[in-house]
């Protein structure tokens, strides 16, 4: 058995049984997430929320599924049917191929890179493609224009969210996910986290994050007041189900990365306490609730001011701040509470 | 054959192949789809160098913000595709020759490769002593500490670029009513709002 699992084809069936092992799990929670979603939101409106299929509605998302799955088809006739089709492909997969670097526990990724934190940018940057593929291959007007829109508004808070991400990435001196959360570790528990030393870009990351997902209040891709549903207006049954999926499975892996570089990832917040995957899913847990409210209390921004937000309040703050995160670094003020570099970058220096 | 070579000619061929597509492609769009695809191949032919910070550096700043301006300009475009393929007849016999100078270009720098075997590694560079997994150290070592200054000019270059395109297109109309964002968040309601007990009958 050992042997089998050393050899080339055992290593490979492996990767494929966590991989499996993690879609799974992934849909399965993504189906109650979505539930959780509408209660809170129903909550908060003081309204029931979904209460018909099963105990408490709890069937809800997979009803949904079956209703999304048996319907039929409809490509509208003037669309490009390779991409029309491709396009909530493309969402999905990419919400997928994202979590392969996520370390749920010491050493509980499917691949260990060096680059994590990069591969993840750069997939969180691909993601756009799905939109403005579905938007133009409809050939309609409103899901061009939400397609358009969203192309502009991922970029704008993309930049953003690099440039948190340098400052992290300056204090750890490692672009490991794994290494990040390490750097996190201490005697003092959740004091040690980099929400303390990184506490403005927290806030920035969040909000950056809300807009990147098209969550709201940003939804304006498929703000249905104005543009109908923006780029999903002409996707039915299975390739829109793809599409919300793909989107919910990003706002999860933005919980995931907010925990992970903010909030010590599988780190229990107390020293006396052991570290554990169950750590990390508790704070994704809290941050998705935090997301959901502000879903349900804010209410959505215009086009303009999410504009100016992005370009002219978060790109200079969070520039200004990786400068002085670079500063507070090198001069190791506080005793090198900005600068948790590993030994071999301490010897190079 | 190892799993290795395997995704080596996978990622070729695609890499060839959709830059292939790229330049046949009647739709536009589709093209700037194809030069994507092309875009990733080459970032999996990175990886299987070992240079994963390029790679993902490729993606992000290649396929993640230049192509979606491309894919964001082709597709506001309205485009004659019959008018555009006939001008392409026009000009196919300059393409080839420009194709057929750079193959043979391509031709002699392989050419001389064996030539250059000689070649020291620029000054240096070896005496930087990293861990090979930490590639990304050494390039930023190199980049920040060793060639800070040509770094920094590089980017000082694109700034002014930047800066020059901006004054170019910029212009300062009289004629559009802007809002004032601070303006709007200081109103409250004591300055904005009247509030009048109208009388029925009578009105304001």
């Amino acid at each position: 058995m050992v042997e089998f699992l050393a050899s080339p084809l055992g290593i490979g069936l492996t990767i494929l049984a966590q991989i499996l092992l993690l879609v799974v799990l992934l849909l399965m929670s993504l189906a109650v997430l979505l539930y959780a979603d509408r209660k809170i939101w129903a909550a908060v409106q003081m309204r029931k929320g979904p209460n018909v299929v099963g105990p408490f509605g709890l069937l809800q998302s997979f009803a949904d599924f079956f209703k999304y799955a048996l319907k039929e088809i409809v490509i509208p006739a003037g669309a490009d049917r390779a991409i029309f089709l491709m396009a909530p492909m493309i969402t999905f997969t990419l919400s997928m191929i994202a979590w392969a670097v996520i370390p749920f526990g010491d050493g509980w990724a499917i691949a260990e890179l060096n680059v994590a934190i990069l591969y993840v940018f750069a997939v969180s940057s691909l993601e756009v493609y799905g939109i403005i593929m579905g938007g133009w291959a409809s050939n309609s007007k409103y899901p061009f224009l939400g397609s358009l829109r969203s192309a502009a508004q991922m970029i704008s808070y993309e930049v953003s969210i690099g440039l948190i991400l340098i400052g992290v990435i300056i204090s750890t001196g490692s672009l490991n996910l794994t290494d990040i959360v390490r750097a996190q570790h201490g005697d003092l528990g959740f004091l040690n986290w980099y929400w303390l030393p990184h506490l403005p870009m927290v806030f920035l990351f969040f909000i950056s994050a809300l807009a990147e997902t098209n969550r709201p209040p940003f939804d304006l891709p498929e703000a249905e007041s104005e543009l109908v549903a923006g780029y999903q207006v002409e996707y039915s049954s299975t390739p829109f189900l793809l599409f919300m999926i793909g989107e919910y499975a990003t706002i999860v892996l933005m919980t995931a990365l907010i925990s992970l570089i903010f909030f010590g990832g599988w780190l229990s917040p107390v020293p006396f306490l052991p570290d554990g995957a169950l750590w990390m899913v508790g704070k994704m847990l809290v941050i998705f609730f935090l997301i959901s409210m502000v879903k349900a209390i804010v209410p959505r921004y215009r086009y303009d001011q999410l504009m100016r937000l992005g370009w002219k309040v978060f790109l200079p703050f969070s520039l200004a701040w990786v400068v002085l995160v670079a500063f507070l670094a090198r001069y190791e003020v506080l005793g090198g509470f900005w600068a948790r570099w590993p030994e071999v970058l301490v010897v190079i220096q | 054959m190892t799993i290795l070579d395997l995704s080596f000619y996978l990622f070729a061929f695609v890499t060839v192949g959709s830059g292939l597509f790229v330049v046949v492609a009647r739709n536009p769009v589709h093209s700037v789809l194809w030069l994507i695809a092309c875009f990733l191949s080459t970032a999996g032919l990175f990886v299987l160098l070992g240079a994963e910070f390029v790679a993902m550096l490729l993606i992000i700043v290649y396929v993640g913000a230049v192509a979606v301006l491309f894919l964001f300009v082709v597709m506001m475009l309205d485009v004659d595709f019959a008018e555009l393929k006939a001008e392409m007849a026009r000009y196919v016999p300059l393409a080839a020759l420009i194709g057929l100078i750079l193959l043979m270009q391509l031709v002699i720098a392989y050419g001389v490769w064996g030539a250059a075997e000689g070649v020291v590694v620029a000054e240096g560079l070896a005496d930087i002593a990293v861990p090979p997994a930490l590639n990304t150290t050494s390039l930023g070592l190199i980049l920040y500490d060793r060639y800070f200054l040509m770094f920094q000019l590089a980017g000082l270059i694109l700034l002014v670029a930047m800066i020059g395109a901006i004054t170019l297109t910029l212009r300062h109309r009289k004629d559009v009513k802007r809002q004032n964002v601070l303006h709007q968040m200081w109103r409250d309601p004591a300055t904005a709002m009247d509030v009048h007990d109208v009388k029925p009958g009578q009105g304001l």
